[in-house]
């Protein structure tokens, strides 16, 4: 007995077996329960209860469909937005200096130190209607009644790419930095053009960091709370808050569940996405 | 003729590439300078907001400080639920949530560090990939899933042992050391992979049981990475909002959920106040938590 103990020691599983339970307890069951739920009948108080039933998905896929497609769509323009801001300024930061780098990488990053609730509360304060744009907008005399800028689509993604671009400038700025300009010069004497030499050379040999960057940025935005919630009122709606909605007071904890299952499945495809782009790029 | 012609294709080739590298070198400078503004201009005007005299925010009328000397009165705006005695509370709620759930995290996720870089068994890559999903799963989805884990487990435990139990600080606890785990995992496996299993091997030669080489040999040289997880655990703790925000109880907020109650409610300039001081906080703790980390790492 006590020579098996001690096999077990060496090899680990004993060691593995405390976290491995916590997390199967606190991570896999609860979800497995909210894929149960999802499946339920709405009873009293928001709770599931049996029959098993799929109006839930039903209705996700039905009424709440615009949600789920601004949801995505809103993503989507997030990831492009910080892959064009943040690709020059990565590309920019990995190639100054050791010191000018260094400060610039930790203006990029000290924002982020912030309490994410006060940077997207910080916007709150830009765009409302007694709020400093439009008090500079209206001092200046450029519009003669302020502009309605909170609680628009819009603001929620300047909150969301405000929230999220140094996701897509770290992973950039690290692939970028492991590039080797010679391969640059190497391009112009074999007659390759500045744009040619980019889409050729540069871009295919940072797409990792491109890559890292744009699943980084997505799934956090898609599956979005406080952003939408403080910046976008109901035209700015996300499945967050839709999800949200479902655990107050006239809440209806299977639809949330199902709303829920919905957003881990785009997490999902979306990491599938990244794994097989990365693979092919590997490949290449 | 030909040739002539041949010239003229080149010289342009060559001036719109010259004017193509112009225009990537301007994006290039340009760029940084709109970012940098995008990403400062609303922090900067939050702070200076919070020394404006009048209550607007759309126009700065002069400097005062009597917002913060409200908040040292005990006054929070408009609101009677937000007093700063509330927001202590809050606060050290927090603290104690954040030292609780880093321990347990860190003790946790160094275990399974260990046995995923030492031990032989089946199984690893599944382990990997439970310990990467608590990363990338959106936050609203974890908190929802324990919220509705908790309610269906009390109702259980209340219907066989008749004893009801509600949330509060031990489900906020749980849930933190959840999402904990990961973190602290990945930075203490970045710091075993550096290191050379060889030292241990050298040190059961020597004679050590695996119990002495392991607080003698190892321990010692992954301690700067335990140290960085905990702190990355602590921080993390310390700044979520959305999982607290589901499996809190009441009276058990923490500073961000009381937070989040106060910019949802009220727009007053005590709140900038608040805001800026929390500010200056974490980035008073992040520095500090970082130069630490430079000295233990560079000390080992």
């Amino acid at each position: 007995m006590s020579d098996r103990l001690r096999r077990l020691q060496q090899n680990g599983s004993l060691l593995a077996l405390p976290t491995v339970a916590w997390l199967v307890i606190f991570f896999v069951l609860p979800l497995l329960i909210v894929l149960v739920v999802s499946f339920m009948t709405r009873g009293r108080g928001g709770v599931g209860q049996l029959p098993f039933t799929p109006e839930h998905y039903e209705r996700t896929f039905g009424v709440f469909f615009i949600i789920l497609q601004r949801s995505i769509g809103l993503a989507a323009l997030t990831t492009v937005v910080c892959l064009l801001v943040g690709y020059p300024l990565a590309f920019f930061i990995a190639t100054r200096r050791r010191l000018v780098q260094q400060i610039a990488l930790f203006l990029v990053i000290l924002p982020f130190w912030t309490n994410f609730l006060i940077r997207t509360y910080a916007w709150r304060i830009l765009l409302g209607e007694e709020g400093t744009i439009n008090g500079i907008l209206t001092g200046l005399g450029l519009v003669g009644e302020p502009l309605s800028l909170l609680n628009t689509q819009f603001a929620v993604l300047l909150g969301l790419v405000y929230g999220f671009l140094s996701f897509m400038v770290l992973p950039i700025f690290a692939s970028v930095e492991r590039f080797n300009f010679r391969y640059v010069d190497a391009a112009h004497d074999l007659g390759a053009n500045d744009v040619r030499t980019f889409l050729r050379v540069v871009l295919p040999l940072t797409l990792p960091g491109v890559l890292a960057g744009c699943a980084l940025v997505f799934i956090p935005s898609v599956g979005a709370f406080v952003t939408p919630d403080l910046l976008g009122g109901t035209k700015g709606l996300m499945i967050g808050n839709l999800i949200n909605k479902q655990f107050g007071g006239s809440g209806n904890m299977p639809l949330g569940s199902a709303l829920s299952i919905v957003m881990m499945a785009l997490v999902m495809i979306s990491l599938l996405v990244y794994v097989f782009a990365n693979r092919r790029d590997a490949r290449a | 003729m030909a040739a002539t012609s041949q010239l003229l294709i080149n010289e342009s080739a060559i001036r719109r590439n010259r004017m193509t590298r112009r225009l990537g070198q301007a994006g290039l400078l340009l760029n940084p300078v709109f970012t940098y503004f995008f990403l400062w201009a609303p922090i900067l005007i939050l702070v200076l907001f919070s020394f404006n005299e009048s209550r607007s925010v759309a126009s700065f009328t002069g400097f005062t400080l009597k917002w913060y000397n409200n908040i040292l009165n005990n006054v929070m705006g408009a609101e009677r639920a937000f007093s700063t005695e509330i927001m202590l509370n809050a606060f050290r709620n927090s603290l104690f949530v954040g030292t609780v759930a880093t321990v347990i995290a860190t003790v946790l996720g160094t275990m399974i560090a260990l046995a995923m870089a030492r031990g032989r068994f089946p199984g690893k890559g599944l382990i990997d990939g439970l310990l990467f999903l608590p990363v990338v799963i959106p936050e609203i989805t974890q908190a929802i899933s324990l919220a509705i884990f908790f309610k269906v487990a009390f109702d259980w435990i209340a219907v066989i042992s008749g004893e009801r139990i509600f949330p509060g600080f031990h489900t906020i606890i749980m849930a933190h050391v959840t999402f904990n785990i990961s973190y602290v995992a990945i930075v203490v496996r970045a710091r075993l992979a550096d290191m050379d299993p060889q030292l241990e091997e050298a040190a059961k030669d020597l004679g050590a049981n695996p119990w002495r080489a392991f607080w003698r040999v190892t321990f010692p040289l992954i301690l700067p990475g335990v140290i960085s997880g905990a702190l990355l655990a602590f921080t993390l703790s310390l700044d979520d909002f959305v999982i607290t925000f589901f499996t809190s109880g009441v009276g058990t907020s923490t500073l961000p959920v009381f937070v989040y109650g106060l910019l949802k409610l009220t727009v007053t300039p005590e709140v900038n106040a608040i805001s800026t001081i929390m500010m200056v906080l974490s980035t008073l703790l992040i520095g500090i938590s970082l130069a630490m980390q430079g000295r233990t790492s560079s000390r080992a």
